[in-house]
């Protein structure tokens, strides 16, 4: 996994991991890889990934089952949805609408643009 | 676990090496030390270890005295010289004669590392390449399993692939009862594996700070006009100045540890009293 350098690596690792959950790989109530697994696929120091999984486990996206390992929590899916919308709307949507104001975009064009790229992409069944 | 106090050190008289060190590490870290050819690194270690004697001051692992050499602390420790000797003997051979050393050996683990690193079997040693010897001796030095395992430039002399492997490897190792040292100019080898960064410069250890403290304290970036910023550090380069500034914000930033390293050896006071202020106030 190539690292960004504008964010924590701890921070990199809980978003893999909440990828992951959003794309029913590690459905709820699932065994997750350990803290050791995880550091040796991504090959990072074992003290980041555990505490990406003390951040998840805050976030109540994981839960820790003493001795036995890391779950994905009953609402795991939900809780992820709310804290990358959280973080979405803080961090990507106010560069987004910055862009929108310069460029002078009509909303009325994005919403076709947002029609359009949803139904390419996102055919819902 | 390790702590040294007040070291001296020379290989000659009236040529210290080092001069009233102080250094202390704990279990559950890896500690990447750095520092300039001739610096010192490889010399630090072998006090470290008992396998120098310092002139002043104390080394000691868990209490005992390093230079003593007590079978309980050797049984416990795993080094990687740099420079590797390895014996005319083959793999089962040498494990047959050395691992008796270390109660805590665990041959299937030795196998399993050594498959990772694609290393044949059979043979003698001695008529491996360099890479393949020092792999193995990495090997061995990971199934060894003692709590304490320095490494004197391990990833010199591996192949590309060889060298993702080590970094599994390590990741695997750590365990909150083991302490791994590794000595490197490579950093960009060991980037995301040391958690904490041990700078030898000037007789002294400089910088012995968790990452994660360093980055809340420096902002690691790269500008293209430095006007109105209180740079502590500039190097120049064709994106910009990558430039290392006080982290006021509490911005995030990877530590770039090259640019960090220059830094330091470049004598920079402001920016190492940056580092060391909290640590003073915290002691008082």
């Amino acid at each position: 996994m190539e690292f960004r350098n504008n964010e924590a690596i701890y921070l990199q690792i809980a978003a893999y991991v909440s990828e992951n959950i959003l794309l029913g790989k590690w459905l709820p109530e699932d065994k997750i890889p350990s803290v050791r697994e995880l550091a040796v696929e991504l090959q990072v120091n074992p003290n980041t990934v555990m505490r990406t999984f003390e951040y998840l486990q805050n976030q109540e996206v994981i839960y820790n089952k003493r001795g036995i390992g890391f779950f994905v929590a009953p609402d795991g899916v939900t809780k992820v949805k709310k804290h990358r919308k959280e973080r979405f709307l803080q961090q990507d949507l106010p560069e987004f609408f910055r862009n929108v104001i310069l460029l002078d975009i009509p909303l009325a064009e994005l919403q076709q643009l947002y029609e359009q790229f949803k139904s390419e992409h996102f055919t819902l069944n | 676990m390790i702590h040294i106090h007040n070291l001296s050190f020379g290989y000659k008289k009236g040529n210290l090496l080092f001069q009233n060190l102080h250094l202390s590490l704990s279990r559950g870290h890896i500690y990447g030390l750095l520092g300039k050819n001739g610096a010192g690194k490889s010399t630090l270690l072998k006090n470290m270890i008992g396998l120098a004697y310092p002139r002043a001051g104390t080394c000691t692992i868990d209490g005992a005295d390093a230079s003593r050499r007590s079978p309980q602390v050797l049984e416990n420790l795993f080094f990687l010289p740099e420079e590797i000797y390895v014996p005319a003997l083959t793999t089962a051979q040498f494990v047959a004669n050395t691992a008796c050393f270390y109660p805590n050996f665990n041959e299937q683990e030795f196998y399993g590392y050594l498959t990772e690193f694609e290393v044949p079997r059979q043979g003698r040693l001695d008529k491996l390449s360099f890479g393949q010897q020092k792999k193995v001796m990495i090997a061995f030095g990971l199934a060894t399993n003692t709590d304490l395992l320095v490494m004197d430039e391990p990833t010199n002399g591996l192949d590309i692939p060889s060298k993702a492997q080590f970094r599994k490897s390590i990741a695997s190792a750590l365990t909150s009862e083991r302490c791994i040292i590794i000595s490197t100019h490579q950093v960009r080898d060991l980037e995301s594996l040391i958690d904490t960064l041990v700078v030898l410069h000037d007789r002294e250890v400089v910088v012995n700070q968790e990452l994660d403290k360093i980055g809340e304290k420096l902002l690691f970036t790269t500008l293209a006009v430095t006007d109105g910023y209180e740079v502590l550090y500039a190097e120049d380069s064709f994106q910009g100045k990558h430039v290392i500034l006080p982290n006021q914000d509490g911005i995030y930033s990877r530590v770039d540890m090259e640019l960090f390293f220059n830094a330091i050896i470049s004598g920079n006071r402001p920016l190492l009293q940056m580092l060391n202020q909290n640590q003073l106030e915290n002691a008082i």
